[in-house]
């Protein structure tokens, strides 16, 4: 039950790109086409998912242990940036068809906050292995369904006529709004 | 005159919230209030002029293969250095802006132009840059923020100009905060045009 209602929370109720505000850039970056939007959130499905166990125990074996908690900034980063790469690599000679889809989007994705962001927030909120680990993968969902969503609309908005001083970032920040306010809906639910 | 140059650039000319469009997760996460995003402004700030004068500084050392990572490690030092002073000295300041300090890190105002601009000039140009780009960013903070809090709940800076009831809770919710930028980048295009 406890795992259900992180699983709900962290994909509708607190979204991360809707109501939290990580992971903006590739939220209005690559939300262009829907397919790069898809091959994106795959990519931070996967990456998220990794980082939060690797971060997670790095934190409580690493630092907690000999007392370096001030080097948790430090620490995450290089370990994301690495870890990034290392999967990079590893993909290339296991998956050529894998890295195909998702090899554009890896450099990106190691300055994306919202791995960075869910690292953090996992150890900030003291959950354990398990819960971090539903927590990061259902959070990957939320934002893939954000972006999926927003790169829909934006397909059907070249259609339409706008203001030429609104085209480009502004309407689509606008209508990021509007999908803000419909994910507001979903308060109260868990 | 040049230095002054390079200070006003990142301020209207490349500014990094309405012209390079760099930053928006804090941009965004940060300035439902005008004090916060002006406080969020600042730090940045800070990390901006030191990682930009500490990389140019040592850009000669640094192999050209791992000059990300050593960048990432330098603007990381200074990111931990302002969470401690912060916690230290303005702790309401911190707690309201929670996990956006640390995301400092990655945001990719420092990492562009510590790779655009301080790895190719002198310590005191890149001194300058950071300044005008960390001014630009805090200016667009604020505006933001202040409209937000206006609009939301009738006050700027904490002093109130309307009844709260008359107020939009909307735009200081998540919803407004991606409504009101939209309109005011809209804004700031309109005026570039003309000019």
């Amino acid at each position: 039950m406890e795992y259900i209602i992180i699983f709900i929370s962290a994909i509708f109720v607190n979204n991360i790109v809707l109501s939290q505000f990580l992971g903006i850039c590739p939220f209005l970056g690559v939300s262009k086409k829907v397919e790069t939007a898809v091959g994106m959130s795959a990519a931070v499905a996967f990456v998220l998912t990794i980082a939060t166990i690797v971060t997670f125990l790095i934190q409580k074996f690493v630092l907690d242990a000999f007392d370096l908690g001030y080097l948790q900034t430090v620490t995450f980063i290089l370990v994301i940036a690495a870890l990034v790469q290392m999967v990079e690599i590893i993909i290339k000679k296991v998956s050529p068809a894998l890295y195909q889809a998702l090899g554009v989007f890896l450099p990106l994705i190691t300055t994306n906050c919202c791995i960075m962001g869910v690292t953090i927030l996992v150890i900030q909120k003291d959950m354990d292995l398990l819960q971090g680990v539903v927590y990061a993968f259902s959070t990957a969902l939320g934002f893939g369904l954000a972006l999926i969503l927003f790169a829909g609309l934006r397909e059907q908005m070249e259609y339409s006529h706008i203001p030429k001083g609104m085209k480009g970032t502004p309407v689509a920040l606008v209508t990021a709004g509007l999908l803000a306010m419909a994910f507001m809906g979903f308060s109260g639910i868990a | 005159m040049n230095n002054f140059k390079t200070l006003m650039n990142g301020v209207v000319t490349e500014n990094p919230t309405f012209v390079l469009l760099l930053g928006m997760c804090p941009t965004l996460g940060t300035t439902s209030s005008a004090i916060n995003g002006f406080g969020m402004g600042i730090a940045t700030l800070f990390v901006l002029v030191c990682s930009n004068v500490v990389i140019s500084s040592i850009k000669n050392i640094i192999p050209d293969m791992v000059r990300i990572p050593a960048f990432v490690v330098v603007i990381a030092s200074f990111v931990t250095l302002l969470q401690m002073v912060m916690q230290a000295y303005t702790p309401a300041l911190y707690n309201s802006l929670g996990i956006f300090i640390p995301l400092i890190v990655v945001n990719c105002i420092l990492l562009g132009r510590a790779e655009a601009f301080a790895a190719k000039n002198k310590v005191i140009p890149s001194f300058f840059d950071g300044l005008g780009m960390g001014l630009g960013f805090t200016m667009a903070l604020t505006i933001l923020g202040a409209i937000r809090e206006l609009i939301g709940t009738g006050k700027i800076f904490s002093v109130s100009l309307f009844p709260e009831q008359y107020g939009m809770l909307l735009f200081v919710l998540a919803p407004g905060a991606f409504i009101a930028l939209g309109y005011l980048i809209a804004v700031v295009n309109k005026i570039k045009g003309k000019a």
